[in-house]
């Protein structure tokens, strides 16, 4: 059986926050089975870039912030919406460029954003949403609020410009700021050991005067207590943290993505399976039931629902209007 | 009415803005001391929270504000020269021309990145390049080049207010020209060009320092019994394409001034749209005058010949007038 490595961080995790993460995870993983799925239907246009694997970050994070915290996101950017307790269905319609869609099609599945709960977008650009956080968490203190913002990243952006000026700015400053790294070891389809010549990106962190925590990425509980801490510490007034979170994509860089390699692998073989091993869901699955937090056919039944929800959202996306001619020139100015 | 230097004319603009509405606040380089004056003195009024002197940072800086502004303030980035704004593209091109319109309407981003543009006084290829057309290209950025120190102080107010992103191009040499800026509250609404010189034979159209050197050339043509009517567009991105059209239509003959270059420069944006639109009232084709296609040369002797002169423009007005 699987088990979390992190028991005690476990432990210190009210039931009811374990289970509300169980349950972001779920939607999470249901949500991107089923569109890595539509994808392979031909049924969605553009590039999708799925999260599964690295569910423990967004939902472990996301569960220690509140409801109007300040997130930004990625390219693989499904998971914080979800996490951050977006609606299924304006995201699928989005994915399918329809008008009923969170951004009326003109976004798509790289540009997500809910601004009525803190989600300030998703972003195609690697490390271009770091700076942009760091704004919404210098606004936060300016205007007195107790507000954090957080910027999800992975390994790649860890290398950009936008990254290292970032961290800079908020430390000097001390915003309420959290620099979440995913480092899933791959930027795109280069490996991160490649990319850099250390091994934890959260030793950056010291060249610009702020904490760096290195917490296991597969482990949602564990997520959860170090952005916990690093979430009140930055209410506090005390400034930013950089969290480097250990993780892995369970599947590739993009949907679809062997057609751009015409057979070349490039992931190492100990980290795909690795990969494999280190799922989040089924070790949260493992630990509550273990717990006694809930049964498997409990777990089951909200499974079930789950799905009932993913299904529900593409029936919505399929049948909804694709935008009409007026919507193109719409929504420049204010 | 007081007389004031167009560098002061920012300062009492931004002043009046930070005491009007406390979501304004200033953030950039050197913002504290005001090195190049237009920024001066706020500090001491304003103090650190709203008078922010962060790292030399171009990128991260241009983005906070972008965030800022995303979330309900209203920032005014100081990126020092223009030139500099290209460390900052990503964020003003892709995220504040982009997420409006990308994210359905959600975000509103009054966030307005103030430089100084152009050059003219021997500051090199990497203080004086002029790089407004860049920013008239991307959608949802407004673009302002005031030219004088009563438009300088009306259009940045103008800005501030606006939920747009304006990128605010003041001119590097025009900083210590004076003239009437009145105390009282007054804003100049942005996409109205001002006619500067009325006159019934030629539209001469340019903003920025290249006003002011049409407006000399008009005075030499003027005493050779040519009138030219000088039309300062003061804000280049939506454009008072109305203003022009009307000129062009009372004169027949037009020039574009610009002190960027002629390949996808703002003259070129001008000349295509008065071809398209006034053609049948033009006597004489469209004429276009665009800095030299090089870096900005730090010799002032080549510099002056690179760009724009005003004797240039009298050469090719007498030219059209000679054409018919």
């Amino acid at each position: 059986m699987t088990t979390l490595l992190d028991v005690a961080a476990a432990q210190s995790v009210a039931p009811e926050v374990v289970m509300d993460i169980y349950r972001r995870i779920l939607r999470i993983r249901r949500f991107e089975e089923q569109v890595g799925k539509l994808f392979a239907q031909g049924q969605l246009p553009g590039f999708v870039h799925l999260y599964i694997g690295a569910e423990a970050v967004g939902a472990g994070v996301c569960a220690a912030l509140r409801d109007d915290d300040y997130i930004i996101s990625t390219h693989r950017g499904h998971g914080h919406v979800i996490a951050k307790g977006g609606d299924m269905k304006r995201m699928m319609a989005e994915l399918f460029g329809k008008v009923t869609g969170y951004c009326k099609g003109k976004g798509g599945s790289m540009h997500i954003a809910d601004f009525e709960i803190g989600m300030l977008g998703a972003c195609g650009i690697v490390g271009g949403g770091i700076p942009v956080a760091v704004g919404a968490g210098l606004s936060a203190s300016y205007r007195g609020t107790d507000q954090v913002s957080v910027t999800f990243f992975g390994d790649g952006a860890a290398n950009e410009g936008s990254f290292h000026e970032s961290l800079n700015l908020a430390s000097v400053l001390k915003l309420p700021v959290l620099f979440v790294c995913e480092n899933n070891q791959y930027g795109e389809f280069t490996p991160a050991e490649r990319a850099m010549n250390i091994k934890d990106i959260a030793l950056r962190a010291q060249g610009y005067g702020i904490p760096g925590v290195i917490a296991d990425g597969t482990d949602p509980l564990a997520m959860y207590v170090v952005a916990r801490e690093a979430v009140a510490r930055a209410r506090r007034g005390e400034g930013p943290t950089l969290i480097e979170a250990k993780t892995h994509r369970k599947g590739g860089h993009a949907e679809g993505e062997d057609a751009f390699l015409a057979g070349q692998q490039y992931r190492l073989a100990d980290e795909k399976e690795a990969a494999q091993r280190h799922d989040p869901l089924v070790k949260l699955h493992a630990y509550v039931v273990e717990q006694g937090l809930v049964t498997v056919e409990e777990l089951e039944t909200l499974d079930q629902a789950t799905l009932q929800e993913v299904a529900e959202a593409v029936e919505f996306a399929r049948t909804s209007p694709e935008p009409s001619a007026e919507t193109l020139l719409e929504d420049l100015w204010v | 009415m007081p007389r004031k230097t167009y560098i002061a004319a920012i300062q009492a603009a931004l002043a009046e803005e930070m005491r009007r509405d406390e979501r304004v606040l200033l953030m950039g380089e050197d913002v504290r001391l005001g090195v190049f004056a237009g920024t001066r003195g706020l500090h001491a009024e304003f103090g650190d929270r709203r008078v922010i002197d962060p790292p030399i940072s171009e990128l991260g800086v241009a983005g906070a504000g972008v965030g800022a502004a995303a979330t309900g303030l209203r920032p005014v980035v100081d990126l020092m020269f223009g030139t500099f704004l290209y460390l900052a593209f990503d964020q003003i091109a892709n995220q504040a021309a982009a997420m409006r319109y990308m994210f359905g309407g959600q975000a509103t981003l009054p966030v307005v990145f103030m430089t100084q543009n152009g050059g003219g006084i021997g500051a090199g290829p990497h203080h004086s390049q002029p790089v407004h057309p860049l920013f008239m290209y991307l959608p949802a950025i407004k673009v302002v080049m005031p030219s004088t120190p009563y438009d300088v102080k009306g259009l940045l107010k103008a800005a501030i207010r606006d939920d747009n992103p304006v990128v605010f191009f003041n001119h590097l040499s025009l900083g210590g020209q004076r003239g009437e800026v009145p105390d009282e509250e007054y804003v100049i609404p942005l996409g109205k060009a001002d006619i500067k010189r009325a006159g019934s034979d030629v539209t001469i159209v340019a903003a920025g320092l290249m006003v002011h050197h049409a407006l000399k050339a008009a005075e030499e043509l003027a005493q050779a019994g040519i009138e030219a009517e000088v039309i300062d567009l003061r804000t280049l991105k939506p454009w008072d394409e109305e203003t022009v059209l009307a000129s062009v239509a009372k004169t027949g003959r037009f020039v574009a001034v610009d002190e960027s270059y002629p390949v996808c420069g703002a003259a070129g944006e001008w000349a295509a749209t008065v071809a398209e639109k006034a053609f049948h009232h033009l006597k004489a084709p469209v004429q276009r005058l665009s800095s030299r296609h090089v870096p900005v040369p730090f010799s002032p002797t080549l510099e002056k010949m690179m760009m724009p002169s005003a004797a240039e423009i009298v050469a090719r007005v007498r030219e059209l007038m000679a054409a018919g």
